[in-house]
């Protein structure tokens, strides 16, 4: 894949001398939404941050649009996981929002009109423009995905990366964020988020990367979403498999059934 | 008269600077390590005469600075290799340094002009007897012009770079994410810390310091709705413990730091008190 958004090369990655990742490689499509998926402690959202810098690779490097991260910041947009930060932070919803601006400005720099019409603009993308001026500690854990979300967007990138954006939000939400992704693939946008719930995956995503420890299997979810793979990521460990693969084998006929 | 308004105005300075270094300290979780560095700057303040020979001011700087981020930066590799806690590694070596600095002023006691009573608890009263001639005048006392200068480099550090400082404290991982060096923000930031506090040294104490540290942005924290509020809101709590403290240490007639930190904790007490009742008539809704 020559325009792929995103190259991983034989990452691998410690924690404390006990190795977590090892000799990750994969490439992913343009405007597509992609899971990494995997059981708890298999490395996923470790695996997101080697590949943003945020924690030390031990070898292998990660190539975003043909570059390095360096050189392609901007283009990539990183939403964390929600739990990672301090909702007390004294702050409303539009400055987290301009922050998604902060990478364009010199440190100096205040945001400008035109700054504060994006991170408006992607308030309404995600229906939050009501809430601009809301602490963020008034909001509800929905609420506070989509300003992530929104902080994201505002920073117009091609490639978003999300840890868990799906995690503990609310219907509505989980509306919102789909929707969302949508819009941004028709914009030839990209999406990986980690992702943990198994009954989801096919429908919202239509790139699946398996994990655990190492790679399990990667490519459109069809392809990769087998009982076999999944009995290999989770190690045969899941009641919740049965009735997962039943339900898939169900699709899968509906679907021949719809053709 | 004159006294009683230089030692207001130095111990005005002393605690709005440090209370503002201070927010960004509580809003990264980094209390402990500004503690850390009050007391470990005792070790480069002593090398810094010791090596000089001299009471200069820059020196004094120099080597407070200089340990003060050797501080931060050991106390974090302690951590990372040594697979110890990140409070213990902290412990550990600014007790150490600290220790350190004491025997230091001990061996050199009469080469080095330090009072171990003034390094732990300092001693404001006395701020106005060591002055400074400028062109031949009096100009005021060295402490009050000690401290107006980082006070001014805080302000304008902090002014300058508001929107880093503020995108660093929020979330690390998403500055990182931009690009921007959290490494670089947090040294700078660590350089505040370790000048401010060898500049409020001579007036309220290693010990001391610590207080007017966190206890005001601690406060202003319960009550902040912005970044620019926080810091405001400590200002005002930091401001309202001198005027109150020295008025305290005049009636009582104690050492004017410790009032200060009495009053500037009785202030945080009150203010939590409020809060609770606060909540307790309104209740809160549930969605």
């Amino acid at each position: 894949m020559k325009n792929s958004p995103l190259v991983v090369k034989h990452i691998n990655m410690r924690y404390q001398h006990n190795p977590v990742l090892t000799d990750v490689s994969f490439s992913i499509p343009e405007a597509k939404t992609i899971a990494i998926v995997g059981p708890n402690g298999s490395g996923k959202s470790t695996l997101l941050k080697g590949i943003m810098g945020l924690e030390p690779l031990m070898s292998g490097a990660a190539v975003f649009f043909g570059d390095s991260l360096d050189k392609k910041r901007l283009a990539v947009a990183y939403v964390p996981q929600r739990e990672e930060s301090d909702w007390d932070f004294p702050i409303n919803v539009m400055d987290v929002v301009l922050m998604g601006r902060h990478g364009q400005l010199k440190f100096w720099q205040r945001p400008t009109s035109t700054d504060k019409k994006i991170a408006e603009q992607a308030l309404e993308q995600v229906s939050m423009l009501n809430f601009k001026a809301r602490q963020i500690n008034e909001l509800s854990g929905g609420q506070q995905q989509r300003v992530f979300l929104a902080r994201a967007l505002a920073q117009q990138a091609s490639l978003y990366l999300m840890d868990e954006p799906f995690a503990g939000v609310d219907v509505t939400t989980e509306k919102a964020i789909i929707n969302l992704f949508a819009e941004l693939k028709a914009k030839n946008k990209t999406i990986v988020c980690v992702h943990h719930d198994l009954n989801t995956v096919g429908e919202y995503f239509d790139w699946v990367i398996l994990i655990n420890a190492r790679l399990i299997a990667v490519g459109s979810a069809e392809e990769v979403l087998t009982v076999e793979n999944l009995n290999k990521t989770y190690g045969g460990r899941l009641s919740l498999l049965n009735d997962l693969t039943e339900r898939l084998y169900r699709t899968n006929l509906d679907k021949v059934h719809d053709e | 008269m004159i006294a009683d308004i230089w030692i207001l105005a130095t111990a005005s300075l002393v605690a709005i600077s440090c209370s503002m270094v201070g927010v960004f300290l509580i809003l990264r979780r980094m209390s402990l390590l500004g503690d850390a560095i009050s007391h470990s700057v005792l070790l480069g303040i002593v090398l810094a005469y010791l090596i000089t020979d001299s009471r200069s001011i820059i020196a004094m700087f120099i080597g407070a600075t200089i340990i003060g981020l050797v501080t931060a930066w050991l106390s974090n590799s302690l951590h990372k290799l040594g697979k110890l806690q990140t409070d213990a590694s902290i412990g550990i070596v600014f007790t150490w340094f600290f220790a350190m600095g004491v025997i230091l002023v001990t061996l050199y006691a009469g080469k080095v002009d330090i009072d171990q009573e003034c390094v732990l608890y300092g001693e404001i009263a006395f701020a106005p007897f060591d002055t400074i001639i400028f062109g031949g005048n009096d100009i005021g006392p060295r402490a009050f012009w000690v401290i107006l200068g980082v006070f001014l480099l805080n302000i304008t550090i902090f002014i300058l770079a508001f929107n880093r400082f503020k995108l660093v404290a929020f979330n690390s991982g998403m500055a990182i994410s931009l690009g921007v060096s959290v490494t670089f923000w947090h040294y700078l930031l660590m350089t505040m810390v370790s000048l401010t506090t060898v500049a409020s040294f001579d007036a309220v104490g290693a010990i001391l310091v610590v207080a007017l540290l966190i206890i005001p942005a601690s406060t202003a924290y319960l009550l902040a709705k912005s970044l620019k509020s926080m810091l405001i809101i400590a200002a005002i709590y930091a401001e309202l413990s001198v005027l109150i403290g020295y008025a305290l240490a005049v009636v009582l007639d104690s050492n004017i730091a410790a009032s200060i930190g009495v009053v500037s904790g009785v202030l945080l007490m009150i203010t939590v008190a409020v809060l609770q009742w606060q909540k307790k008539r309104t209740p809160v809704s549930v969605f």
